[in-house]
């Protein structure tokens, strides 16, 4: 009943904000309608907290501790984006970006790509969590060529045709997957691609077919975690889609991406019985942070920094989930979710702060703390949450790795340091101009959603001192599981 | 497990017939060919879906074989062409295309796909195992095309070929995947189309053509 | 019995002579037929024939012996080509020479004559047509080369006879590395032979032709010499094709009687009939390529007949298993 909920309400809301007769109503029903998604996804969630995993709808999905959390990650910040896109929105259609149709297909595309996350993140069958991804991608396309610029066009070319071929690739791996499920499970047609199935006999699977699936899988879901050799699109979509779909592609699908490779990850880990896959995580996850960390530097648009810092963040995280212990995976779930909170923040506000500038440059937005001190210091306080000060929450995670690290793998460890350093000096030198110095600029017509920003910076806050006890089950339980 | 031995050869025709598609699809320059083409892969598929169905008399998979009969040698197709005329660009073609060097790059991708589905063959019971190295080809091939070609409906073919590919793929290896996954898959596809379609006109009003080399203007700066 | 053979070997040269410009009239007429005009008879040919043997032959005053005997010598390579290829039967007394290489070899003496002799005269359209022709050789043989290799590689021989008697050894392997040679090799007859994708013997456009522009300086009996050895080297060409991948009903060793002779001729009639329709089809149904673009087209044809072995290579073996 729950579930049916979970996803039936997103469900419902595209159909219902694809009519016509909601247009003047739709910033609120969409605002509603992920609210009412966020009660059912934390009633599961809750059910699943008290009474342990469970299994659902003739095994077809799946709750347990890691994709609890996550879920419920996802239906609050998809909340809370609901709500800052409503004055966003009214900006950009006062500023004459948009039209009322461009934004019924917002408010319904949005929805839908909600459902598919959930399904994604719930469900137990590898073949399902690829139709949900992919149709994640479909339905997020159309909204980052949303203001139909040629630039955002282009953006959103290069999202379709990058994540299309990747998530191919991933359709490659789980062919391989249901074909090594075959020859253990022999021919049962749906069951075949469940992953608790699969979890019970990963031992007895076929290591070299397992092998080469993860490899494809990985190059399949990695193109969407923006794993460096395949992060091509990502700050283009960042950039040029609105702040409102920058804010869930880094906060949320990112993650659900992840959450993909590191299920594969477990299955093949367990089959092959080698830190392979581990390592090739790590491996990637290095590379990505360094790549993300030295492009900041040349950043010129607001949005494409912050999306080369998801990126190097992304690197961190999997580099972690490669690490593999209970310490390490702790850490970077703990890192997916402060990461996830306070990034999607930082688009809010580079959203706002973009407009009350009038420009995506850097060089043109400057003096926020004069001219709105709301957005200037939220933005200043966001990215000293994204770099990983105390007391924020990335800096117990980054905190954790970084000792883990050392103790595992010490050559590592500087490399990460490095990263982290070097991250540091380009965000640090590029938003402090814009936060301070002088500037002149109209109001914004309607007043910016704050709200969002301060709720997710302090939720960040919390997390860097308290994490409650019933999330550190959660993530203790997940960390075991990921082994 | 096998019925007879035409049958296997007659998959192994088929499955070398989806390769030289493959080839001809590299070696062609005007768009328009390229969707007839692509149309008679899908035809080509559809046959061995349906050889491989009574090879194993599996009923499940002439469903999956009547899905691709509809999608990809009827629907896509036709979708394909319309827009084609809608956007006035049946007689696009790609005159700087370096064939023969692609093609000398594929034969290479032919190679490294039967390297690479060798351990997988060997491990498999259907009597299509054999052609699980060419499925992979057909998939890179099809990659290699979206790579090289920069008119907007040549790499969209590709990516619907590189799915074709895929779907020969799980026929081969596994007797296809499971209907409802499959289901997904096509719904996935035909919607991609759907957003594709409508791409091409957005791109079309803003660029005054289909040509890529108008998307290549973000760079890091 | 050895008389017997020599008078099938004798037989089946003349049959060749005789209905190699018959087989480039059906073409001829299938191609008007498909492009709405109407056809010419079958006889065309043969009275176009009649006609040039008929007139009084001019020679170019530079013209040295070379130019004399160059259709001669063409003449003489195509008809040896045609004795060799077993087109009707494998038991001949010349199917010993019939080795597909030697075959390549046959046929590029008889280019090289016909480029000198087009040289010889000294017009820049002889020299054109000539460097034209020798471009498309150099970059057809070695694909004509790799479709035989894929024929060697099934039935383990490059003699034509033991691979139409091997294939009736085995008939039920399909192999699917056939599917590429054919198309390659029929890439390089429509390139050797002078028709549309690569050259068009219907025109006379200078900035395209190739084979005309070598006969440009001919006439009379010199001339039809040369037209007849066009059509007899498409007929062996033809030839050549269905032994390697249409070999049925050619009669094979041990089978001598006259009802298997009558068979071959019947299928050899049937096949030609259906090749050139097809032929004309293609013509038909595709444009003559730019000349730059004709290596492209070769290359295409060496890639496919490449890619042909390798098929067979990593595929077929499990098939004989």
């Amino acid at each position: 009943m729950d579930l049916l909920l979970v996803l039936g309400i997103p469900l419902l809301a595209t159909l219902l904000l694809a009519l016509p007769l909601t247009r003047r109503v739709g910033a609120e029903l969409n605002a509603g309608m992920s609210f009412a998604s966020f009660l059912a996804v934390s009633w599961l969630t809750l059910r699943v907290a008290r009474g342990g995993p469970m299994l659902l709808w003739h095994e077809q999905f799946y709750v347990d501790p890691f994709n609890a959390f996550l879920v419920e990650l996802t239906a609050f910040v998809g909340f809370t984006t609901a709500v800052f896109s409503r004055p966003y929105m009214r900006t950009e259609e006062h500023h004459g970006r948009l039209t009322p149709r461009r934004k019924r297909l917002y408010h319904s595309m949005y929805q839908l790509f909600m459902a598919s996350m959930f399904v994604a993140l719930l469900t137990n069958n590898m073949g399902l969590l690829w139709v949900a991804m992919e149709g994640a991608t479909l339905s997020t396309v159309l909204l980052v060529s949303l203001f139909r610029t040629k630039a955002s066009l282009e953006a959103a070319w290069k999202y379709f045709i990058l994540c299309g071929v990747g998530i191919a690739q991933a359709l490659f791996g789980t062919l391989l997957l249901y074909f090594a499920a075959e020859q253990t499970l022999g021919r049962q047609g749906m069951t075949a691609l469940l992953w608790t199935h699969l979890y019970a006999v990963k031992a007895d699977l076929e290591p070299t077919v397992l092998a080469l699936a993860f490899v494809f899988l990985l190059v399949g879901y990695g193109t969407k975690v923006g794993l460096a050799p395949l992060h091509n699109w990502l700050p283009d979509a960042h950039a040029e889609g609105p702040a409102p779909v920058s804010a869930v592609l880094s906060g949320l699908l990112l993650n659900v991406a992840l959450y993909a490779v590191i299920r594969c990850k477990v299955l093949v880990e367990g089959s092959i019985g080698s830190v392979l896959p581990g390592r090739i995580l790590m491996g990637f996850g290095l590379l990505s942070a360094l790549l993300g960390a030295f492009f900041l530097w040349r950043q010129r648009d607001i949005k494409r920094l912050f999306a080369y810092s998801s990126i190097e963040h992304m690197g961190i995280i999997t580099f972690a989930f490669g690490l593999g212990g209970p310490i390490a995976n702790f850490a970077a779930l703990l890192h997916m979710t402060v990461h996830s909170l306070t990034k999607s923040s930082l688009f809010f506000t580079a959203g706002h702060a973009a407009q009350t500038a009038g420009t995506q440059r850097m060089d043109g937005i400057r003096g926020l703390a004069a001219i709105n001190p709301a957005i200037g210091w939220s933005l200043m306080l966001g990215s000293i949450a994204i770099l990983g000060m105390p007391p924020f929450g990335i800096f117990a995670s980054e905190f954790l790795i970084l000792t883990t690290a050392v103790h595992e793998h010490p050559w590592a460890a500087p490399l990460l340091l490095i990263a982290l350093g070097v991250a540091f000096g380009g965000i640090f030198i590029k938003v402090q101009p814009m936060i301070f110095g002088d500037g002149r600029a109209p109001r914004l017509p309607h007043s910016p959603a704050l709200l969002p920003v301060f709720v997710h910076l302090a939720l960040a806050l919390t997390l860097g001192i308290y994490i409650p006890p019933t999330l550190a089950a959660c993530y203790n339980a997940a960390a075991n599981l990921i082994g | 497990m096998l019925k007879s031995h035409l049958a296997a050869q007659l998959l192994n025709l088929l499955a070398a017939g989806l390769l030289l598609i493959s080839f001809a699809m590299l070696s062609r320059r005007r768009t328009q060919r390229l969707i007839t083409l692509f149309a008679w892969q899908g035809s080509i598929l559809f046959l061995s879906t349906c050889l491989v169905a009574y090879d194993a008399s599996l009923t499940e998979l002439y469903y999956s074989a009547a899905l691709t009969l509809i999608m990809k040698v009827i629907t896509l197709p036709w979708i394909l062409h319309r827009l084609m005329r809608r956007l006035g660009a049946q007689w696009d073609s790609e005159p700087l295309v370096n064939i023969p060097a692609t093609m000398l790059v594929g034969l290479v991708l032919v190679i490294f796909a039967f390297g690479l589905a060798e351990p997988i063959s060997m491990l498999a019971t259907t009597i299509t195992r054999h052609t699980i190295g060419i499925a992979l080809a057909v998939i890179l091939l099809s990659f290699l095309m979206m790579i090289t070609r920069r008119k907007a409906v040549t790499v969209v073919i590709g990516f619907l070929a590189m799915e074709n590919g895929l779907f020969f793929a799980a026929t081969s290896a596994t007797y296809g995947m499971p209907m409802v996954i499959e289901l997904g898959i096509a719904l996935d596809l035909l919607v991609a189309v759907f957003i594709l379609g409508i791409f091409f006109f957005q791109i079309h009003e803003q660029f005054d053509s289909l040509d890529l080399h108008h998307l290549e203007t973000l760079r890091e700066d | 019995m050895r008389v017997l053979t020599f008078a099938r070997q004798f037989g089946e040269v003349v049959l060749a002579i005789a209905i190699a410009p018959l087989f480039a009239g059906w073409i001829a007429q299938c191609r008007a037929w498909l492009q709405n005009r109407s056809a010419p008879p079958l006889t065309q040919t043969y009275r176009m024939l009649r006609k040039l043997f008929h007139k009084d032959a001019a020679l170019a005053v530079d013209a040295s012996p070379l130019f004399r005997t160059a259709p001669y010598v063409l003449f003489g390579t195509m008809v040896l080509a045609a004795a060799i290829i077993p087109s009707l039967a494998t038991d001949l007394p010349f199917a010993r020479a019939a080795d597909a290489i030697a075959l390549i070899g046959l046929f590029a003496t008889a280019r090289v004559f016909m480029s000198l002799a087009a040289m010889d005269i000294g017009t820049s359209f002889g020299t054109l047509g000539a460097r034209r022709e020798m471009m498309i050789g150099f970059l057809a043989e070695p694909a004509l080369l790799m479709v035989l290799f894929n024929a060697f590689l099934l039935y383990g021989s490059t003699a034509l006879p033991s691979l139409v008697d091997g294939y009736a050894s085995h008939p039920s392997v399909i192999d699917p590395s056939v599917i590429f040679a054919a198309v390659a090799f029929v890439m390089v007859l429509l390139a050797e032979n002078a028709r549309v994708p690569i050259d068009n013997p219907a025109t006379h456009l200078e900035l395209t032709m190739i084979h005309e522009a070598m006969l440009l300086e001919y006439s009379a009996r010199h001339l039809a010499l040369i037209e007849w050895a066009s059509s007899l080297k498409l007929f062996n060409y033809a030839c050549i094709g269905f032994a390697l991948f249409l070999p049925w009903g050619i009669a094979i060793h041990g089978a001598d009687g006259a009802s298997a002779l009558l068979i071959a001729v019947t299928a050899l009639i049937v096949k030609l009939a259906l090749a050139g329709a097809a032929l004309a089809l293609i013509e038909s149904v595709s444009a003559k390529l730019r000349i730059f673009r004709a290596p492209e087209f070769l290359a295409m044809a060496f890639l496919l007949a490449v890619l042909g072995l390798l098929v067979h290579l990593l595929l077929g073996v499990s098939t004989h298993a």
